[in-house]
């Protein structure tokens, strides 16, 4: 046939493939070279634990961005998830518990009714995505404010009146406190075999798979027997109980809670999916993206912190790194 | 030295890997309608985007009335009299003609948008070019036909010197196309010139004065529509000697029914109504009839895609109901959409993962459905040898692939869910003249191992050329059967325009 692309990767080709990465890293090397003392093990131990918990949010929007959507309410979930499991997993001695009466009940009870709350509010998303056919961006948006709503609802009951809730008990934030091989956080470890079943799901099932055919073409999955508003809806239910898993090992990380959590947690996500190769307009994407995104992102984020950037400069970095990322992965993408 | 409207010389572009244009000339007499054939990927659209100033190429002149000229964009290809009808009509659909035909140029009075004095022009060009259309109506509210008037309208008031048109009757009916021919004889007339691109053939014969052939990007060719025949013209495109259209048919169809359709009505009351039909046991049952005649929907609604009032479906003897496309694969159907685009490719994902969107479940184990990278490669591999589809490999992505080779994984794709029944809508749309042929010879073997196919087509020759038996369709109803022997292209339109009442049959 005619017009074969012939398989050639020029030097050119390959720099504006890996363009964007390519800054980031000689950003990277600049932050080091300021500031050598951030090549310390500490540095890189604190930048693994915090990659961690954004690790897990970031795989959790991959489902949803994979199929074309997203998730604004995904920040809040994490935090409406923190809540409830901190709520119920305060030590029986701490002095403003949030239910006094509450017995030592184990550990999984909370755990299980907050990753139950939060997948009812995936498979909402899903239906106003899937069946209403509502915008993924506007009815998560609309389930944003929502589900702040029901957080700030719930943490403003009496006693606690809206206080940040604390005194986690030993049997959640060992989750973070365990140390593993030379001092790493079990959190790291954590968030390693939950990357390892999602790419499994993504790569190797049959649901993985029509992830990318809707994502990548919802008609033609439809016409091929696929069932689109099934694989819609378990996407979202799967983000959701993904993000519900992260704002729960927020908790044992920090050993508290408060309605505050969570938030813009889905942007930090979406911006390191984007970084990573997720193709906005659904079915691109890896999973090895996600991680190299999320890991990238945190280094320059604590590293312009480290070296002493100005906060508000941060933001503005960062927000250029999103902006350069869509802008490339649209030259990328847009074909036809 | 000859006087022409439009000469085009040295023309080269290259995308990364293809040379799409490989220093291709063109000279078009003026008030001449000059006809571009190719197949697929021979450069025809590349060489109009660079006229109309869309792409830039790499090298070569373009000349108007011996004055060369630089066509940077669109608005210097407009500002020198060039004008372009796209191949997919892309009008703001909430915006109405006046709108659509002046944007980018509205009048002024002042600062403001005079509204009086381009309705006043649109009124007058719409009234000279003999449309009855209000120029209040919106672009949503139009059909495809009258769209494309419309932007002729719009080419018109531009005062073009040169129309492109690409592939413009590739969604008109039979009467739509007449119209659309009867205004570019009257545009000839008034001494403009189209450059008329098409994959249909005998279009071509009925209107171009010239044709000009291109392939692999290189210009082959011009003739007088005289001087040349459709065989010849076939083998210029396909640059080998291409004798018969469709492949031999040499086996016999049984008598075994294997689809009964009977009493089948859409649940929209504009579609179709009480369709029966059978389909055998190795036989390829041709579905003709006009653009709007209902026939894509009936077929969707056998695939559970489309919702019916009544009616019912037999497969092999036992009745079965297709609610959505999963039951209808359960029960052995399968459907090559009419849109490949729309509804067939995934085109971010390889060759080997559009292969196996169908069946994926059947080559899945355990209750986690893991599937074994070995079996889909093999899997992916073999249906590509036995299709005979072109790609580098079965890890390319289907985008990569021409349009021939993109329908043959698609067809590859249903035959691992083995239907019973193959429906097939306009399988070789958009699909060049040499891999047409391979796909006709994959139906015949199809046929011959037992399937029993169904084809929707619009396009003649095939229909008459494939098929055992055909039905013609008309507004929604079964017009007639028709056995392929005594089958004719009269026969056929006779029947595809039975039921069309006097009063609609014009535009």
């Amino acid at each position: 046939m005619n017009g074969k692309p012939t398989k050639k990767t020029s030097i050119k080709d390959f720099i504006f493939d890996k363009a964007l990465i390519l800054v980031l890293i000689a950003m990277i090397a600049s932050i080091v070279i300021i500031e050598p003392a951030f090549l310390q093990w500490r540095v890189i131990k604190d930048i693994l634990t915090q990659s961690s918990i954004k690790l897990i949010v970031a795989i959790g929007l991959l489902f949803t961005l994979l199929l074309g959507g997203t998730d604004l309410s995904g920040g809040r979930q994490v935090g409406l998830a923190a809540v409830i499991v901190a709520s119920m997993s305060q030590t029986a001695t701490y002095a403003g518990r949030f239910y006094p009466n509450l017995p030592q009940i184990p550990i999984i009870i909370p755990v299980v009714i907050a990753i139950a709350v939060v997948a009812v509010i995936g498979y909402a998303n899903g239906l106003m995505v899937a069946k209403l056919k509502m915008a993924p961006f506007i009815a998560t948006f609309g389930m944003m404010t929502i589900v702040y709503g029901i957080n700030s609802l719930y943490i403003s009951q009496e006693p606690n009146r809206g206080q940040p809730i604390g005194g986690i008990r030993e049997g959640l934030t060992f989750l973070s406190s365990t140390k593993v091989l030379g001092e790493i956080s079990l959190l790291v470890f954590i968030a390693i075999a939950v990357t390892f079943v999602a790419w499994f799901v993504l790569n190797k099932t049959v649901f993985g798979k029509n992830i990318y055919a809707v994502g990548g073409n919802p008609d033609a999955a439809r016409v091929s027997g696929v069932d689109v508003k099934k694989v819609i809806v378990s996407a979202f239910v799967i983000e959701s109980i993904l993000v519900g898993f992260a704002g729960i090992l927020e908790v044992a990380r920090t050993g508290g809670a408060n309605s505050a959590y969570g938030f813009s947690y889905e942007f930090d996500a979406i911006s390191a999916c984007v970084v990573g190769g997720v193709s906005l307009s659904g079915g691109i994407g890896k999973i090895s993206g996600v991680v190299i995104g999320v890991i990238i992102f945190t280094i320059i984020s604590y590293g312009l912190a480290f070296i002493g950037v100005n906060p508000n400069w941060q933001l503005i970095i960062k927000g250029l790194i999103i902006c350069s990322a869509v802008a490339l992965d649209m030259k990328k993408h847009a074909y036809a | 030295m000859e006087n022409y409207r439009l000469k085009v010389e040295h023309m080269s572009k290259a995308f990364p890997g293809v040379q799409a244009l490989d220093d291709v000339r063109l000279s078009i007499k003026s008030g001449t309608v000059h006809a571009i054939v190719g197949e697929n990927g021979a450069g025809k659209s590349t060489l109009m985007n660079c006229l109309f100033g869309l792409y830039h190429p790499d090298s070569g002149t373009i000349a108007i009335d011996g004055n060369e000229i630089q066509v940077t964009d669109t608005n210097t290809a407009l500002e020198n009299g060039i004008s372009m009808i796209h191949q997919e009509l892309k009008p703001i659909p909430f915006l109405n003609l006046i709108d659509n035909i002046w944007i980018g140029r509205f009048s002024k009075k002042g600062f403001v948008v005079d509204e009086k004095e381009m309705r006043r022009k649109t009124v007058d060009l719409l009234a000279d070019l003999n449309f009855d259309i209000s120029p209040q109506t919106l672009a949503k509210d139009l059909s495809v036909s009258q769209l494309q008037a419309v932007e002729i309208a719009k080419a018109i008031s531009y005062d073009a010197k040169i129309i492109i048109m690409d592939e413009a009757t590739s969604s008109l009916t039979l009467t739509e196309t007449e119209h659309l021919f009867t205004l570019i004889r009257r545009l000839k007339n008034e001494g403009r010139t189209i450059l008329y691109i098409s994959h249909r053939l005998e279009e071509i014969f009925e209107i171009a004065d010239e044709v000009t052939v291109m392939r692999d990007g290189k210009y082959i060719g011009t003739w007088a529509i005289g001087d040349v025949t459709i065989d010849q013209l076939i083998n210029y495109m396909v640059g080998r000697d291409l004798k018969k259209r469709f492949p031999e048919k040499n086996y016999q169809t049984s008598d075994e029914i294997i689809l009964k359709v009977s009493n089948f009505t859409s649940a929209d009351q504009k579609s179709f109504r009480d369709i029966n039909f059978e389909v055998h046991k190795g036989e390829i049952f041709g579905i003709g009839g006009l653009v709007g005649s209902k026939r894509t929907e009936l077929i969707e609604s056998i695939f559970g895609l489309r919702e019916i009032a009544s009616g019912s479906l037999e497969i092999n003897g036992k009745q079965v109901k297709n609610e959505n496309p999963q039951e209808a694969i359960k029960n052995g159907f399968a459907l090559l959409t009419e849109e490949r685009r729309a509804s067939g490719i995934i085109p971010m994902l390889t060759v080997e993962e559009n292969v196996l969107v169908v069946s994926n479940k059947k080559y899945a184990n355990g209750m986690l459905g893991y599937i074994r990278k070995s079996v889909t490669e093999k899997v992916a591999k073999d249906t590509c040898t036995k299709l005979d589809v072109r790609t580098a490999s079965i890890k390319t992505l289907i985008r990569n692939l021409s349009g021939g080779n993109q329908q043959k994984v698609l067809v590859g794709r249903w035959l691992l869910a083995q239907p019973n029944v193959l429906i097939l809508d306009e399988p070789t749309r958009g699909v060049d003249v040499g891999a047409k042929f391979e796909i006709y010879k994959i139906m015949r073997e199809l046929a011959k191992a037992g399937n029993a196919i169904i084809m929707v087509t619009s396009e003649m020759p095939e229909l008459l050329g494939m098929s055992d038996r055909l039905a013609i369709m008309c507004e929604g109803r079964l017009a007639g059967m028709l056995d392929h022997d005594c089958a004719t292209q009269v026969g056929v339109l006779k029947l595809a325009t039975k039921f069309i009442q006097k009063s609609n049959k014009s535009t």
